[in-house]
């Protein structure tokens, strides 16, 4: 492990980090609020920080491989939550420092799972910033990082795989710098057009800015108790329509950009996520209108938002679904495991892996029926090599051993047993909403801070996708290189 | 610019990885996933996994924006096919490396025209050329050759105890030359007159090719011809090499194994003695008179096999021994254990290709005529031509403010080599040999601070 070379990035990221944070600082200013001040010294820190790491620690041997780019991914995020955390601390508005940096991991992970009991007494420039690290985190400070920074080395792919959610990571261009700024470029103009949607639907600019990012980085958090319920059907709409759009895989729009229309309409991939998008709709739509009794244009505005938010991972909320029937709680439930694209913002253990599980699990079958039949499997058109279909069987087996783990240590706090699996479920996955007293109008203030503590692990963990973080605290990946 | 090369083999790999440092867009295209995996994650290029000869692959790397496509697979039929699609789908230039000698007679311009290649590269060739300028000075490490022989850049040891400041030097030794790189530790120095030379230094000097047999005498190397040249492995290189070596009146042995190859070896250069045996049999080398040669030159297929012959002839008393090492790592293996003439074929070609690009780069000023990279890739040698807006024309040399390490090592003006003191100057259609260390050099106005 080339620790130096660890750090010296680490270093990079806080300085980034320090110069994200001017930017909710603009903001209280605006407003005229105290919390600047925890902003400023937050910014100091990481100032300081980034600026002792990269200059004082001065790598000889600049090699990167796979370990030190899950060091470098694991080390910066817990680093960022820590820091992140602390304007919530310093201003007071938060005061125990736990829930804190509970707040800034569901935020960097795009979680959206909240511990605050009062979101609305919150100042202006924290709840921007708590929106903020939803729009830093669903494209990846490393990635942001590598598409700024003067000197990418070679080997960045690392950092690139170890940040970016998915089975494959490819480039979209031979550089990664490139391809990290094409991401982000992609990204930023996505996110402009909802604000603009939204300014159009008559919200404020700071209404408009802090959904948006909550929509972009499939978040989740807003600045109201009630979520999204009380705003227009037209707002709702359009947030329905972005968090759909955020879920898709950016390889896709970057495929629109060139002019690849046939090799991004062809996406296998697309069409089953608009396939488990439209059929979780219309029946959620059919169950809740009998169930509960809406009208029909209600039933299915409220099953479309919900359906996206949910599968999306965003987790925004224009209905208590802790209310529905248990037909539509429970594919609700499951769209919270499947997640969105891979290469989109959305946590989830991945469209495109359900696909390739549903492939091999065809293969095997076809090998009972025909023990000597000779047969691969493809996905987008290209042949899929063992080991990439062996590494998402793995996945899959490590995914559930971590969520049942998280599940029984949850235990121990107490609650009832729907509160604790959904709460695993929910934040595993960067939803954000689970059932019972984490539902919708629910919050996590409710656990004590150890639950709290293995809540943000497992947040960090399921953004991350389990093996950098796991490899990070493997003994064999610090052996000491010169 | 961007750059697409179909082929990931040894030459692929080496082309890569020097294009990618130049800081290209380079995407590469290969059969083998894994190749393309490992190639994707050492290098920050993107990896096509398909057949360069399909239009769909070529289609997926982008060939309607390429600048460049460099096709080096094994095959020489497929390079000439894929370099030709390329062309036809949209790539501004194409090189593709034809190395049979078939094709590489007065045919391959013919072949060039009609396939619309802008350049074929011979690997096998260029180290033939290169090993043959070697043996021609056996004292010197390596030549490098600028505006057709007419200047030529020496790398020779230090033996000898002594410490000079090259001012020093210049006065003992009543020459024209210019020391212009000093190798002292792996690092490189670009020298001016206060600069010491010492014992264990490796120095670089430029200098008429007329001039260079007297200056090596100077410095205590000897300076005579290899005559009997023992060649191991009937490989392309060892055709090409003894095909020069022949025709320049050498006396030729050449050792391979398979017999049918000696066989077509003893067709077509039946002036060569050509014996079939293994190499690796000492009392074969021997009994073929190891001890009478003057150079031995290994160019067997395999890395490990040519530095243990090389080991065996340096105890055997041979004067000049050269090695050819295609992996780099082997490379620097076998000169920290005491082989100094090492031949690499991959840093030949990659030499080419970038000096190739980076002419690209620059349509309009002085191009870079040619490129060597020395020292590792810590320096760099390069000709350019003087065009006529140059900035610098008709100023004496001191007058101008040049960066740091750089230095100006030759001026070719006509047929002339100059030495260039403070007062000489750049005038129209000259060409420079300029040395760098650190910089990317892309144009001769990039000397100037």
């Amino acid at each position: 492990m080339n620790i130096k070379m660890v750090l010296n990035t680490v270093g990079k990221i806080l300085i980034a980090l320090g110069g994200l944070m001017l930017l909710p600082v603009a903001v209280s200013l605006i407003y005229g609020e105290k919390c600047v001040y925890a902003f400023i010294a937050a910014i100091g820190i990481s100032l300081v920080l980034g600026y002792a790491l990269t200059v004082l620690v001065k790598p000889r041997n600049t090699n990167m491989y796979a370990k030190e780019g899950f060091a470098i991914v694991t080390v910066s995020w817990i680093i960022l939550s820590l820091i992140g955390a602390l304007p919530f601390f310093l201003s007071g508005e938060v005061p125990n420092y736990i829930d804190a940096v509970f707040e800034t991991v569901s935020g960097f992970t795009t979680t959206g799972a909240s511990i605050l009991k009062d979101v609305e007494a919150l100042s202006r420039g924290l709840i921007f910033w708590r929106s903020f690290t939803h729009w830093i985190g669903g494209m990846g400070v490393l990635v942001f990082v590598m598409a700024i920074s003067p000197t990418a080395t070679d080997r960045s792919l690392h950092i690139m795989r170890a940040e970016m959610p998915g089975p494959i990571v490819g480039k979209l261009v031979p550089k990664a710098k490139e391809t990290a700024k094409i991401l982000y470029i992609i990204y930023i103009v996505l996110t402009l057009v909802e604000v603009v949607f939204l300014l159009c639907g008559g919200l404020s600019l700071f209404d408009s800015a802090v959904l948006s990012f909550g929509t972009a980085g499939t978040g989740g958090f807003s600045m109201k108790a009630s979520g999204i319920a009380k705003y227009s059907s037209y707002v709702q709409w359009v947030i329905t329509a972005f968090m759909l759009i955020f879920g898709v895989n950016f390889n896709l729009y970057f495929l629109i950009l060139i002019k690849r229309f046939k090799m991004a309409i062809t996406s296998s991939e697309l069409w089953v996520y608009l396939c488990i998008v439209l059929a979780s709709i219309t029946l959620i739509a059919a169950n809740i209108s009998k169930e509960v009794g809406y009208s029909v244009s209600d039933s299915i505005r409220y099953s479309a938002f919900q359906v996206s938010s949910i599968v999306t991972t965003t987790g925004y909320a224009t209905a208590d679904f802790n209310l529905w029937p248990t037909f539509s709680k429970a594919i609700l439930v499951l769209l919270m495991f499947i997640g969105g694209c891979a290469g989109s913002t959305a946590g989830g253990f991945k469209v495109s892996r359900v696909i390739m599980l549903f492939k091999s699990v065809k293969k095997e079958f076809g090998k009972l029926l025909h023990p000597r039949s000779v047969s691969t499997v493809k996905f987008e058109g290209k042949t899929l090599e063992d080991n990439t279909i062996s590494g998402v069987t793995n996945y899959l087996a490590i995914y559930m051993i971590c969520i049942l783990l998280l599940f029984v240590g949850l235990s121990l706090n107490g609650l009832d047993f729907e509160t604790n699996a959904t709460a695993a479920i929910t934040c595993f996955n960067n939803v954000g909403p689970g059932l019972s007293l984490v539902g919708p109008f629910g919050g996590f203030s409710c656990f004590n801070s150890f639950s709290k503590v293995l809540l943000s692990f497992a947040m960090l963990l399921g953004r991350l996708e389990i093996f950098p973080v796991l490899l990070f605290f493997t003994p064999a990946t610090w052996v000491r290189t010169k | 610019m961007n750059i697409i090369i179909a082929g990931c083999g040894n030459i692929g790999t080496s082309v890569l990885e020097s294009l990618v440092t130049e800081g290209h867009n380079v995407t590469v295209i290969d059969k083998d996933p894994k190749i393309i995996e490992t190639a994707s994650t050492a290098f920050d290029t993107m990896g096509v996994v398909g057949n360069a000869a399909d239009s769909d692959a070529l289609q997926e790397a982008g060939i309607g924006t390429c600048d460049l496509f460099v096709s080096v697979t094994g095959s020489d039929e497929f390079n000439m096919l894929s370099c030709y699609l390329a062309k036809r789908l949209g790539a501004a230039h194409t090189i593709a490396r034809i190395r049979a000698p078939e094709y590489n007679d007065h045919s391959l311009t013919f072949m060039r025209n009609e396939l619309e290649l802008d350049m074929s590269i011979n690997p096998e060739m260029q180290s033939a050329m290169e090993l043959f300028n070697i043996l021609k000075l056996p004292g010197a490490l390596n030549i490098e050759t600028f505006a057709n022989r007419r200047m030529e850049m020496v790398e020779i040891p230090i033996k000898d105890d002594i410490q000079f400041t090259l001012t020093e030097l210049r006065k003992k030794i009543n020459q024209d030359f210019l020391i212009c790189a000093i190798e002292r530790d792996g690092n490189v120095i670009i020298p001016d007159g206060r600069s010491v030379i010492r014992k264990g230094d490796r120095i670089r000097l430029t200098a008429s090719p007329f001039t260079i047999q007297k200056l090596l005498k100077h410095f205590g190397i000897e300076t005579k011809q290899a005559k009997n040249v023992m060649i191991i492995g009937a490989s392309q290189t060892s055709y090409y090499l003894a095909k020069m070596l022949l025709n320049s009146g050498h006396n030729v042995k050449i050792v391979e194994r398979d017999a049918e190859k000696c066989l077509k070896f003893s067709e077509q250069l039946p002036k060569a003695v050509v014996i079939n045996g293994d190499g690796l049999d000492q009392d074969l080398l021997t009994e073929e008179g190891i001890l009478s040669m003057d150079s031995f030159i290994s160019l067997t297929s395999s890395d490990e096999e040519n530095i243990l012959l090389s080991f065996f002839a340096l105890s055997n008393c041979v004067r000049k021994v050269i090695t050819t090492v295609s992996r780099p790592e082997l490379a620097s293996m076998a000169e920290n254990l005491g082989l100094d003439s090492i031949v690499s074929p991959k840093k030949l070609i990659s030499d080419i290709l970038t000096r190739y690009a980076r002419a690209l780069d620059n349509s309009k000023g002085s191009n870079v005529e040619k490129l060597y990279k020395i020292i590792d890739g810590k320096a760099e040698a390069l000709e350019f031509n003087v065009k006529k807006d140059f900035e610098g024309l008709n100023l004496p040399i001191k007058e101008l403010k040049l960066k740091k390490n750089v230095l100006i090592a030759g001026i070719i003006r006509g047929r002339q080599g100059i030495i260039p003191t403070g007062d000489d100057c750049f005038k129209a259609n000259d060409k420079v040999i300029i040395i760098a260390a650190g910089i990317k050099m892309n144009d001769l106005s990039d000397i100037f601070a």
